[in-house]
């Protein structure tokens, strides 16, 4: 018997991180259309984790889990074809506040029992950093957030986190909560058979209904604005300009 | 009238400037009153500390064996009990405060705001995300509290001018066991100063190429009494340690002078120093984007501009 039976590892479909996002000209949002849209990032390095995880032979089952529209299905593909064995697709039309989504991915981790919950610390939309520490508080279990290295020893965890101070090792008991940073390892390429593989794994739609989640929307958008930008410099030919430049400006 | 509780954060000595931050925040707004929080084993001096920072009308001093270091999982349930006196609570969107404002919101059973970059009234607030590239307003409903972490580039701290009454509190919450501290790991830095506060910061990308390298970052930061800073790919690479990465997922800063050495200027880098006095770039591609919001750019080698400049600096 390994310690954990089902790792959760949720996936957030977004903007690729290599593309260049802007507000619409109009302020209603952000430019979307026709964007290469990928899995978070963090996500899929949780993703990862959890895969050496199992792989360690620590772990029997890991379900991937993404709260969005059908197209979310393309991430859950990619989550599958890296090697998860299961996906839940919670069909949601609009984005919901990481408050909602920590009461759905909590109803997930009742509904499979799962003991760990890997997910990244933040997407790069929304930059909330908030919903695995929502999920462990409101599963009453502990967070090792930022991780950057993980270990398991029976029902117990040791994470190394990035502080602002450097590194800090904290222990926490299972079931518990780990939200990834990016150096917790580097996530796999997916090969063709795998992509095909992944087509014949299992994945299943709920809805918030079935899940008894009510969304809820607390905070009121009144608009989205590009940031200020900041004006142009000059291009200096050598050193001593630069030293010139900077003594003008009274910074040294 | 808005009542806001600021969370301290602290090493058990001294506070960390992104709590006085976080007062200058509050004082945007009308409020009725400014108190800290201070959680700690023993935390007689940096309460002292909190009751002296302008604004600041009193900080509740919680001292508790379990407070000695500080873990989320509990301290949440600790400001939650403090939480029922106050409409606002902040903390520094640092690793501190963004590990624990969330589960505090959660246990409250409210959301939270991330990166507050300025208050226009005691509930509406604008925060940036999609790494810096669009500026969001939102409004909170007044009828619950507002838990939000404070973008600390984004104010001066508040001076220390004040003498706020301190009174202590014991912990009536239950405190769970199920997560322990073991220990930090940090690099002191070699006396340098601290990057989140420093005036001048030096940063060293991909193209100082190594560890060794890395010592000319060292040796620049020090000529202009700098702290070191570095992008995400010098740090994945070893040449820096990770409390050194400057970005959307290591540090937001704010210094008079910045100044990057063979950074390229991805996206994420340039989120962590848009409110930089004064960018300087110094990379041999003269098409590198850092040259965009550079103020001032100069395309050449750095293995032979940076030891030009220490000399030129003089000493
Ligand atoms: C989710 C996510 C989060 C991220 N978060 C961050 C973050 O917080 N911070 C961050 O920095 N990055 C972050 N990144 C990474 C970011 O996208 C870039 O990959 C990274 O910033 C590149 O670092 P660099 O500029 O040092 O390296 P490169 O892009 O490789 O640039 C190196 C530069 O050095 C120049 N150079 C080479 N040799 C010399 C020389 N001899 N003299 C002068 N110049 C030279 C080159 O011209 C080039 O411009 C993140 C990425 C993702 C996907």
């Amino acid at each position: 018997m390994t310690a954990i039976n089902t790792i959760l590892v949720p996936l957030k479909r977004v903007v690729d991180a290599n593309v260049r996002v802007r507000v619409k000209p109009d302020g209603s949002g952000m430019a979307l259309d026709g964007v290469k849209m990928s899995i978070n990032p963090f996500d899929e390095i949780a993703l990862e984790e959890a895969l050496r995880i199992r792989e360690r032979g620590e772990a029997e089952e890991i379900v991937v889990a993404t709260i969005g529209a059908q197209v979310c299905t393309q991430q859950l593909r990619g989550g599958l074809a890296m090697g998860a064995d299961r996906a839940i697709l919670v069909e949601v039309g609009r984005e919901l506040e990481p408050l909602t989504v920590a009461r759905t991915l909590l109803a997930l981790v009742q509904r499979e029992d799962s003991q760990l919950v890997i997910m990244g610390k933040q997407a790069i939309d929304g930059d909330n950093n908030q919903t695995g520490q929502m999920l462990a508080a409101l599963w009453g279990r502990p967070q090792a957030t930022f991780a950057s290295h993980l270990r398991f020893n029976g029902g117990v965890a040791t994470a190394m986190r990035e502080v602002d101070a450097g590194l800090e090792v904290i222990e926490v008991d299972l079931p518990a909560v780990v939200t990834t940073d990016l150096r917790l390892n580097e996530p796999r390429y997916t090969k063709l058979p795998d992509i095909l593989k992944a087509k014949k794994k299992p994945l299943e739609t709920v809805t918030l209904d079935q899940l008894n989640v009510e969304p809820e929307t607390q905070f009121q958008v009144l608009g989205i604005e590009p940031p200020a930008q900041r004006p142009r410099g000059v291009k200096v030919g050598n050193v001593d300009e630069l030293v010139q430049a900077l003594r003008q400006k009274e910074l040294i | 009238m808005a009542r806001v509780l600021i969370v301290a954060e602290h090493d058990g000595q001294s506070l960390n400037p992104g709590t006085a931050k976080c007062v200058s925040c509050a004082r945007t707004f009308e409020t009725s009153a400014i108190d800290i929080a201070v959680l700690a084993g023993d935390g007689g001096a940096v309460a002292a500390q909190a009751a002296a920072l302008a604004g600041v009308t009193g900080v509740i001093r919680v001292d508790h064996p379990a407070n000695e270091s500080a873990l989320a999982a509990v301290a949440a349930p600790q400001i939650c009990e403090l939480a029922s006196d106050y409409t606002h609570v902040f903390g520094p969107s640092t690793t501190f405060g963004k590990d624990l404002m969330p589960r505090v919101a959660a246990l409250l059973g409210v959301g939270q705001l991330s990166d507050i970059m300025s208050a226009e009234g005691a509930w509406r607030f604008k925060r940036p995300f999609y790494a810096g590239n669009a500026i969001l307003t939102v409004e909170a409903p007044q009828d619950r509290p507002v838990v939000a972490t404070v973008r600390t580039a984004s104010y001066q701290a508040a001076e220390s001018t004040g003498k706020a009454p301190i009174r202590e509190h014991a912990v009536d919450a239950a405190l769970p066991a199920h997560t322990r501290f073991i220990e930090t790991r940090s690099d002191s830095g070699g006396g340098r100063p601290d990057l989140q506060t420093a005036a001048c910061v030096v940063s060293g990308g991909r193209g100082v190429g190594s560890k060794e390298n890395f010592e000319l970052i060292y040796r620049l930061a020090d000529k202009l009494g700098a702290a070191v800073g570095a992008s995400r790919a010098a740090v994945d690479s070893g040449y820096a340690g990770n409390e050194l990465q400057v970005g959307q997922t290591g540090k937001i800063i704010a210094p008079q002078l910045y100044v990057a050495v063979g950074i390229s200027g991805a996206i994420q880098h340039l989120t962590g120093i848009k409110d930089a006095g004064v960018i300087v770039a110094i990379n041999t591609d003269a098409e590198a984007p850092l040259f965009e919001v550079a103020d001032i750019g100069l395309v050449a080698d750095l293995f032979a501009a940076v030891p030009e400049l220490i000399e030129a600096l003089g000493g």
